[in-house]
């Protein structure tokens, strides 16, 4: 099956004002760049877009901030970014903050075709707030735990190391992080890869998503890979 | 009074042959300087690897290898690399025995704040909520004081909370303390050159002394 397209323009489209996006990446590790860039080239507005961080000012996400085209934020954590501290705190752009974990599996119960999860995470705080908390008795213990419902975006857009026309995808180290169960949780899902391959190509035993979840793939055009904190020691 | 690298230290000792550990950002991360040669120990990073390693050494690092601090590291031999909700998948079915986070406020019955200042900090949990709520054994590393000199272990957070009754023990710069399971802190240790008195002092919560309390060995 070729899923391939042109490019980053031809693979976005369809996503229009007011839509749902998830988009993989931990921090600026593993983000779809190319995506990003023909999305802010493309001035889509009022996006909802779920992805654990939201970049920083001049990359990754911060982008879309920039240029206002984000009406609400769903991730874990978004310091690095005092644009979207001042979006968030002039009221401006509307915040979710949920835990690291519950966004995850969130996202894999779109993909299992689950609409819901129970987690701990939260229990006793406000993010439990409005939520339903059942008791269960599980791993020797007895203790509450909050539903939390599945996602289900109209689009999902990720990045991996090598994929094939087929769909199929392979991610580099911490590259992957949430990006398998973002393209997992997408109605159309996008995914620009650093190398594009023959079919055939790819082992089928260390496939980490398989083409089934994928409906657009190209090479992506760029990859700068911004390395957040630079952390190292003397030889 | 003990420095970071103190307090560091003084956690270290908790840690065990065989431990899987997951190390939060600041004081936490600098335990792992701290556990001795030849112990087998596991760091967890909760962005998706078993097996961490120490930062690269210059012009080895890796854009696509970060830990949950998002600071480029290495891979030990036998590391492993998996997605985010294996990763907090493990952390929710108790794999790992040890989760060492810092923290903004706790309270005497374990309650931990560390997320969110209304008003004026709201970078988000992260993962510390999901590991707050399923780890068995949680060490928190923290200041006894904020700046302006008030007791950060209080009868109750007056913060946003990151989770409930889950604070196992803590090391601050003047003492190690559990936390009982009936509430109240335990004084278990003072640091070098810290007296009882200084303990009380600083400690807003119900503070539990009984016996001489020795001072810690580093």
């Amino acid at each position: 099956m070729n899923k391939t397209v042109k490019n980053s323009d031809e693979a976005i489209h369809g996503i229009k004002d007011g839509m749902t996006i998830a988009l993989g990446g931990f921090g600026l590790c593993g983000i779809p760049e190319n995506c990003i860039a023909a999305l802010v080239r493309s001035g889509v507005k009022n996006l909802t877009c779920i992805s654990n961080n939201a970049g920083v000012d001049d990359f990754g996400l911060g982008l879309l901030l920039q240029h206002h085209q984000v009406k609400k934020m769903i991730s874990s954590y978004v310091g690095e970014n005092a644009e979207f501290e001042r979006q968030m705190l002039s009221g401006e752009l509307e915040v979710d903050l949920i835990p690291q974990g519950t966004l995850a599996t969130r996202l894999l119960a779109g993909g299992y075709g689950m609409p819901a999860i129970f987690t701990p995470a939260g229990v006793g705080t406000e993010v439990a707030i409005g939520k339903e908390v059942r008791r269960f008795k599980f791993n020797g213990e007895e203790k509450d735990y909050l539903m939390e419902y599945a996602f289900e975006p109209e689009f999902s857009i990720v990045k991996a190391w090598k994929g094939d026309a087929d769909g199929n995808l392979v991610f580099r180290l911490t590259a992957r992080n949430f990006s398998p169960l973002v393209a997992m949780a997408g109605k159309i899902t996008i995914a620009e890869v650093e190398e594009l391959v023959e079919p055939g190509k790819l082992d089928p035993q260390e496939i980490h998503v398989p083409g089934i979840y994928v409906h657009r793939i190209f090479k992506g055009e760029k990859f700068e890979k911004r390395i957040e904190q630079r952390t190292v020691r003397k030889k | 009074m003990l420095d970071k690298n103190g307090i560091a230290k003084r956690i270290a000792k908790e840690i065990k042959d065989g431990y899987y550990v997951n190390l939060g950002i600041g004081i936490p991360t600098l335990c792992a300087n701290y556990i001795p040669e030849g112990m087998n120990v596991v760091l967890q990073s909760e962005n998706g690897i078993l097996g961490m390693g120490p930062f690269p050494f210059e012009g080895d690092e890796d854009p696509d290898l970060i830990n949950a601090g998002k600071q480029t590291v290495t891979l030990l031999k036998g590391a492993s690399i998996f997605d985010s909700a294996l990763s907090f998948g493990m952390i929710r079915a108790q794999k790992v025995n040890l989760t060492i986070l810092g923290a903004m406020e706790v309270s005497e019955n374990g309650d931990i704040a560390n997320w969110k200042i209304p008003g004026k900090m709201v970078k988000g949990m992260g993962g510390a909520m999901d590991l707050v709520a399923s780890a068995k054994n949680i060490i928190v590393a923290m200041q006894h004081v904020n700046k302006a000199g008030e007791s950060k272990l209080l009868p109750s957070c007056s913060l946003p909370l990151t989770g409930i009754r889950c604070v196992k023990k803590i090391v601050t710069e003047l003492a190690v303390l559990d936390v009982l399971p009936g509430g109240g802190f335990k004084l278990l240790e003072r640091a070098p050159g810290i007296s009882v008195e200084d303990i009380k002092k600083a400690t807003a919560g119900k503070l539990i002394i009984e016996g001489d309390i020795p001072e810690m060995i580093l």
